[in-house]
């Protein structure tokens, strides 16, 4: 079979309508898996034995098991527990769950990486454990992590074909119902590697410059 | 009453596929990372070109992606490879690349000296790496090379999508077969947690064989 560039025309504009879902669900977990993974990271540093430990072995059990099987327990378990979600929902429950435990690990190298001077002196000033948090600690431990999470965030975006398996109508769905209803399976899939490496490497070039701005401040 | 012995048989039976995948990954993998890893840092032009480019194009995109390409569009180029070479070709080439990082990094970390000292007593390029820099890069490449076995076991799920029967692939169709999902589901997640358990357990274990006699140097 020829390569035929008529027919990447032709559905390029079907493989866009994917690229742009595809795009859409790897913002909103990303956002779930940064605010998720900071909640994480903070409880996993509870003095409380009773909270961290059990958050600890959650995190060690969702990074051991694949996203893929994830997504399949989120899609077709929680249904039978009377939890309906659409495959968009289930989609970024299961990749924002997934990284939150990823981004976790950041957050928690970010935070020990806080001068130890800082905590004291917020219990010298008399802060309170919250205002600790809030003003003191957490703003001092982002910047540094800003392109590891970024690392991450290219990460999902590359992950983000798994969802076709539980039907979210994203690029790589679109390229195989094209493929399957075309019977050409070069052009679609081709196309999609292309579109996700291009895509990818754009990024790369941004994560360079994240680190450059922000990685390890000359002090 | 459902026979759960005789699906929870056909779940192992797809866990001997996982496993036999995760290591013929594996192998595959290190062996890419070591060839790539070593290309990236090769005095010849061409060879560190062309790891570069292997190694960007595997991170680029992911294994779902690769290995569709692989098995549906190699076929019209004439190369036909059954699920299971599929899927040990992509998972090492594609975990092969992030190792290769690792490879590179490790290797650049040893210190400058050890390299000056190598050619002070005249050894060969061959000789320095072998005897010198590789015995001391080695141990700290092993907890990466831990975690990017795991990612190769948890990539091994995407092949089932290609329908070769490892675990997930199983859990599906007992899934269809008895309507239940919490139990094939719930099943394989532990099975999945007690094989990544392992990988870092063994990966561990080599860690302290390897870096025995090391105490004191760094």
């Amino acid at each position: 079979m020829e390569w035929d560039w008529d027919f990447v025309y032709q559905i390029m504009p079907t493989l866009l309508a994917g690229l742009k879902l595809t795009l859409i669900i790897t913002l909103v977990a990303a956002i779930l898996a940064a605010l998720l993974g900071l909640v994480f990271a903070i409880l996993r540093r509870s003095s409380n034995p009773l909270i961290a430990q059990p958050i600890g072995f959650f995190l060690e059990f969702i990074r051991g098991t694949p996203l893929l099987v994830q997504l399949y327990f989120i899609f077709y378990v929680l249904p039978d527990l009377g939890i309906v979600l659409s495959p968009f929902v289930a989609g970024v429950i299961g990749m924002g769950l997934h990284y939150a435990t990823y981004t976790a690990e950041v957050y928690r190298g970010g935070i020990e990486n806080v001068a130890r001077g800082q905590w004291e002196a917020a219990r010298a000033t008399n802060l309170t454990m919250r205002q600790t948090w809030v003003h003191v600690i957490i703003p001092q431990a982002i910047p540094p992590m800003i392109p590891a999470l970024a690392n991450y965030l290219i990460a999902m975006f590359k992950e983000t074909p798994l969802l076709s398996a539980i039907t979210v109508l994203e690029l790589m769905n679109q390229a195989k119902s094209v493929a399957n209803s075309s019977y050409r399976y070069i052009e679609p899939m081709t196309m999609v590697g292309a579109l996700f490496l291009a895509i990818s490497l754009i990024s790369v070039v941004v994560l360079r410059f994240l680190e450059h701005r922000f990685g390890r401040p000359v002090r | 009453m459902t026979d759960w012995l005789g699906y929870l048989s056909l779940i192992l039976q797809g866990a001997a596929v996982t496993a036999k995948l995760t290591l013929m990954g594996s192998v595959f993998a290190l062996i890419m990372a070591f060839v790539a890893g070593l290309g990236r840092l090769a005095p010849i032009a061409l060879l560190r070109w062309l790891a570069t480019v292997y190694i960007e194009f595997f991170r680029g995109t992911s294994v779902f992606v690769q290995l569709f390409w692989v098995y549906f569009v190699l076929p019209f180029a004439g190369i036909t490879l059954s699920p299971l070479m599929a899927g040990v070709l992509v998972l090492g080439l594609n975990v092969g690349a992030y190792g290769a990082e690792v490879v590179r990094g490790a290797v650049l970390s040893v210190p400058k000296d050890q390299y000056e000292a190598c050619i002070a007593v005249n050894l060969t390029r061959w000789q320095r790496m072998w005897h010198v820099i590789l015995p001391q890069a080695l141990p700290l490449m092993l907890p990466t090379f831990g975690n990017n076995a795991i990612e190769l076991l948890k990539g091994t799920a995407v092949v089932s999508l290609i329908s070769l029967s490892d675990m997930t692939f199983q859990a599906q169709v007992v899934r269809a077969q008895t309507g239940s999902t919490l139990v094939p589901f719930a099943t394989i997640l532990v099975l999945y947690f007690a094989m990544s358990l392992l990988i870092s357990a063994a990966v561990r274990a080599v860690e302290r064989r390897m870096t025995r006699g090391l105490d004191g140097v760094r």
